[in-house]
Parts: C-alpha cells; structure tokens; sequence
C-alpha cells in the first residue's frame, strides 16, 4: 500500500477514520507529522495572537485575560509616559541602526561571498573566524568591545560600537546565507557573458547580481532583523543613549501594565512593514526587469 | 578549475596565481575589516583583563594574576552555573531537534504540492522577523498564575488550584527556548532534505526497505549536515543567553551568562573577564565537536 502512496495527489473523501487503513492513501504518519505541525504553529502565533489583542484594553486592562474593555489607551501610554522609558528614541535608533547594519551586511555578505568561491590562501583562517565570531556569547563580545573603546578613549555609541557589535554577528550569518545562495548559480552564465566580452564589472552587475537578487534581499531582512532585535550584543556597546531592546528589557523589568504589549504589538507591526516593504520593492524590479527584456 | 575564467580572462593579461588570490582577498576585506576590530581584538582584551588585579572598584591595576581564574575555578558557584546552563541547553537541543526534525520531514516529504509546502515553510519564518523578547513576553497572558492554561484548566475541573510551576520556573524558560529557537533547526534541516532526491527513497521502498529503515539509511544521514548546522545555532545561542533565563524564571535560575552580567553591574571586570574567557572556551570546543563530524564549509558551499 505505502508503495503507491506517492503517486496519489489527494486523500479519499471519505468519512472513513484515515488510521483504520484500507481505502485511505496518506500514511498514518502524515496525519501524525500533520498534527505536530499545526500544534507547532499553534503555539508559535497563539501566544503572540494572545497580547496584540490584549494590548487594546482600556485603562483598567491587566497582564491577562478576560479582556477589559476596548481602547488605543496604553498606546498612548507607550509614547507619552516618562515612566515607560524613551521608546520613541529607542525605536528611531534601533530603526538607523538596523538600516545601516543591512546596508553593510548585504555589501560584505555579497562580497564575502564571492571571493569564498575560489579556495585562497588564508581562506580557513577567515572561515573559522567568521564561524568564532557567529558562536561567540554576545555578552561577552560586547565586554571586550566596551573595554576596547574605554581604553582607547572612545565613547561607545550606538552608531559606532554598537554597529560594530552588530556586524561581527550579522556579517557571518549573511555569508553562511550567501553560500548557500551561491552553490546554486551556475558559473557556465559568467563564463558566456565573459565570452561575449563582458567586464567583470559588468558580469557582476548584469548577470550575478540579477540571479542572486532574492538571495540578497534574504540576507538584507535577515541583517535588519537580527539587529533590530539583537540584545546581548548591544548591552555593553550602545552608550548611554538605547536601543530599542534595551528599552523593552528596562521595561520588563519595571513595567507591569498593557504598555509593554502595546509596544509587542507596535515593533511587530515595524517588521512587518519593513518586509513588506522588501517584497513589493522585489516584485517591482522584477516586473521593472521583464519590461526591458521585453 | 572551472573558477579561473573570470579572474583571467582573454585579453586582460594577469598573473594566474597570485592574482586571484588578491582579488578573493579584496573581496573578502570587508569582513575581515569588521572581523578584527570587532571580535579579534576584543576577544584579546577580554583575555589580557582576565589576568589583570582589579581594585574592586572598577579600576583594573596592570598587573598579572591568576587569581581570577583561581576565583571562578574555587566558586562552587560556577559549577552550579554550569550545570544549570548545559542542562538548559541539552533541553533546548533535544527539543528542538525533535520538532524540529518532524517539521522539516512534514514539509519536505509529506506535503506533496511545493507551493504549499513553500507557504508552509514561510508561515513558520514569519515570528522570527518579530522581537524574540516581544514573543517570550507573550507566554505571560498563558502560563501566568491567573493565565489561560490555568484557568482553563481549574474551570475544566482538572486541577483546583493553579499550577505554579508554569511561568517563572525552569520549565518557562525552556518552552521560551524552545519556542525561539526551533526554527533554527527547521531552516537548515529544511535545506538538507529539500536536496534529498526523491528517487532514491522510492528505490529503497521498492527494493523493500521498511519505513524505520529508510529513515535510518538515506534520510537521517543525508539531513546530518543540516541537523549540525542547526545544533550549532541553537547550541551557541542557549549558552550565550541570559534574557530569557533572567526573565522567564523570575530569578530563580541562573545561567553563566547572567552571571556575568551581575559582575559587570557592579564593574567587577577581570573576574568577568575570566569567567568570560571559560564560557568562550566551553562553547568553542562544543561547537568543534560538532565541526568534527560534518564539512559545514563544504556542506553550504556544495
């Protein structure tokens, strides 16, 4: 029976118990795996689902539910409260920051990748590093980046250190991507468009970049994402001035109102944005692209 | 070989060896330019402040010392941080790679239209573009003492006071792990097997391999490189956190981590330092081990 469930396209339709055999051809292990599926995104959206809604309580809304009443009150609270912290700032700067680390991410990552095409001296030195510096605790690395400035003087902010700090995490995440984008493509394009007389600037702009271009917009939302979110890493590097998750961490720990939801459901709606944003800008140049062609 | 083409082409004469060696080493600059700055030499001066005297008081007296070493060996403490730390970690492991395996299996070989298995895929990234401490937060509304679990439970009449052990406790902070960190192992366990032909299980079902079997021979071995890849994520990860350790036990556990941090609140730094430099060298030698097993450089670049 299971020799010939491959080739069958859909279940029966049948009100027939899909584990008592016979007629059903889906394996019992699909219903099985399917089961665990939906229970994993059940639990990876519930939770989630659970204080977007909560953080439109009004003012006497609490930690959990029932829900109590229906307002943009702890919103408002959010931007207007001293007590909630400066979470405008921390958003702008955490908003920069992201930008700038993508920027230089896809630039390095892109490179980086590259030149990891060809084996070269020294390739092993810079492939381990790069792997030291992914798995390296980010307390820690953001120790040694603090005490680095203080003893050279300077003072960590969030555009120096900080960025800094972001990339020696965001960087080797981006090239492991950006291999993985690059054992697809094929080096017979390159070598016709050298054939044809290209430069290799021009293969780089007209054929690599191209094919890759979704790869590379994978590495840009994974470059934003990683350090509008990261953390660790920014504790010890940020300066005076926080980031954004360094005010929800101040946060957890001294407010205990809807607020903090409020401030869930508002970065979330930041990424989404932002990755929305990324996808229409793709399917732009792509149909952008297909008129030229065209 | 089939590399050398653009790098010597026609016409544009360059020295064969030497030349490509260059041109890989300026492209490869960027990352070596942020590299060394900003892992090398920090992680130098975290090992020359961990033989350092300290006054106590934040200042470090250029002297050198093994007593901060001495300190973190001595401490009963440290082995209390430790052992609490790996067990975290080999939870959050086992964890993630059981659900995380079976989801990647489901989505390869059991949904049979790639556009939905792609729509699948992506529905299990979206989370991640959202904030890891937004999405630990959000267990509070359901394990809190007055939560939904609790409350559904007592009303369903299964227990008749609230389960206290659901939210600031070890078993909060490894669901929050587990949580974060599962897709970590999807991704790269995904990948693997998305590369697995096909008809290889189908030979191996013909020629009367059981299920159990074929799980065994061809896919268990062929996801191994991607199951390295996620345990190194998930591994590096849970040792180096202390946010969700900090917040979802309520303080009643520690990490090495959130050690850490308490000795630089109060700018205990060569201590720090010392400490500093064991937890690199911990997660390192687990993170080769790992290595050891699987090319993950060949593996990426296949």
């Amino acid at each position: 029976m299971s020799a010939t469930a491959p080739f069958v396209r859909f279940p029966a339709r049948s009100r027939r118990r899909p584990l008592d055999g016979a007629d059903t051809r889906r394996p019992w292990t699909f219903w099985v795996l399917a089961t665990l599926f939906a229970l994993y995104v059940l639990a990876l959206y519930g939770p989630m689902l659970c204080i977007y809604v909560l953080s439109f309580q009004d003012l006497r809304g609490g930690l959990v539910f029932p829900m109590k009443g229906l307002s943009i009150h702890w919103f408002i609270d959010l931007f207007t409260q001293v007590r909630t912290g400066d979470v405008k700032g921390g958003f702008e700067r955490s908003i920069w920051l992201a930008i700038f680390v993508t920027v230089l991410t896809v630039v390095g990552s892109f490179l980086a990748g590259l030149a990891f095409r060809n084996r070269f001296k020294g390739d092993g030195i810079v492939f381990y590093l790069m792997i030291g510096s992914l798995v390296a605790p980010g307390l820690v690395l953001g120790i040694g980046i603090g005490l680095l400035f203080q003893y050279l003087g300077l003072p960590a902010t969030w555009y120096t250190s900080a960025l800094g700090a972001h990339l020696s995490w965001t960087l080797p995440f981006g090239v492991l991507v950006m291999f993985a984008v690059m054992s697809r493509f094929d080096r017979s394009w390159e070598e016709a468009a050298l054939d044809l007389g290209a430069s290799r600037w021009q293969i780089i702009r007209m054929v690599v970049i191209p094919i890759l271009l979704p790869g590379i917009v994978a590495v840009a939302l994974f470059g934003f994402t990683l350090s509008y979110d990261e953390f660790s890493r920014s504790l010890q590097t940020s300066g005076p001035l926080n980031t954004l998750p360094l005010e929800i961490w101040s946060m957890t720990l001294n407010v205990t109102s809807p607020s903090l939801y409020a401030l869930g459901t508002v970065t979330t709606l930041a990424s989404f944005l932002i990755i929305g944003v990324c996808l229409a800008a793709i399917t732009m140049m792509q149909k952008k692209r297909a008129r030229t062609i065209s | 070989m089939s590399g050398s083409a653009i790098t010597t082409p026609k016409g544009r004469p360059r020295s064969e060896g030497s030349g490509k060696g260059l041109l890989s080493w300026l492209y490869v600059s960027p990352l070596v330019l942020v590299l060394i700055p900003f892992f090398v030499v920090p992680i130098l001066v975290v090992l020359v402040c961990s033989f350092l005297e300290h006054d106590g008081f934040g200042g470090m007296i250029p002297k050198f010392t093994l007593a901060n070493y001495a300190m973190v060996f001595t401490a009963e403490l440290t082995w209390k941080l430790y052992l609490s730390t790996v067990k975290f970690a080999a939870l959050t492991w086992m964890l993630t790679l059981l659900i995380g395996f079976w989801i990647a299996y489901f989505l390869v070989f059991h949904v049979r239209n790639q556009l939905l298995a792609i729509g699948l895929f992506l529905v299990c990234t979206v989370p991640f573009w959202t904030s890891n401490i937004i999405r630990m937060i959000s267990w509070i509304p359901l394990l809190g003492k007055n939560g939904l679990v609790n409350s559904g439970l007592i009303a369903s009449g299964a227990i008749d006071q609230p389960l206290e052990f659901l939210l600031f406790s070890d078993f909060a902070v490894v669901v929050a792990y587990t949580h974060q960190l599962t897709i970590f192992m999807i991704v790269p366990i995904f990948n693997a097997m998305a590369r697995i032909d096909k008809r290889t299980i189908e030979a191996a079902r013909d020629a009367g391999a059981s299920r159990f079997e074929i799980m065994r021979h061809i896919v268990v071995p062929l996801s191994k490189n991607g199951i390295a890849l996620g345990s190194i994520f998930v591994l590096s990860i849970v040792m180096g956190d202390f946010f969700v350790v900090k917040v979802m036990s309520g303080g009643g556990s520690a990490s090495v981590v959130a050690a850490l941090f308490e000795d630089i609140a109060v700018l205990q730094y060569p201590p720090a330092a010392a400490a500093s430099v064991i937890l690199l060298l911990v997660v390192v030698v687990m993170i080769a081990l790992i290595l050891r097993t699987v090319d993950v450089r060949k593996e990426i670049a296949r």
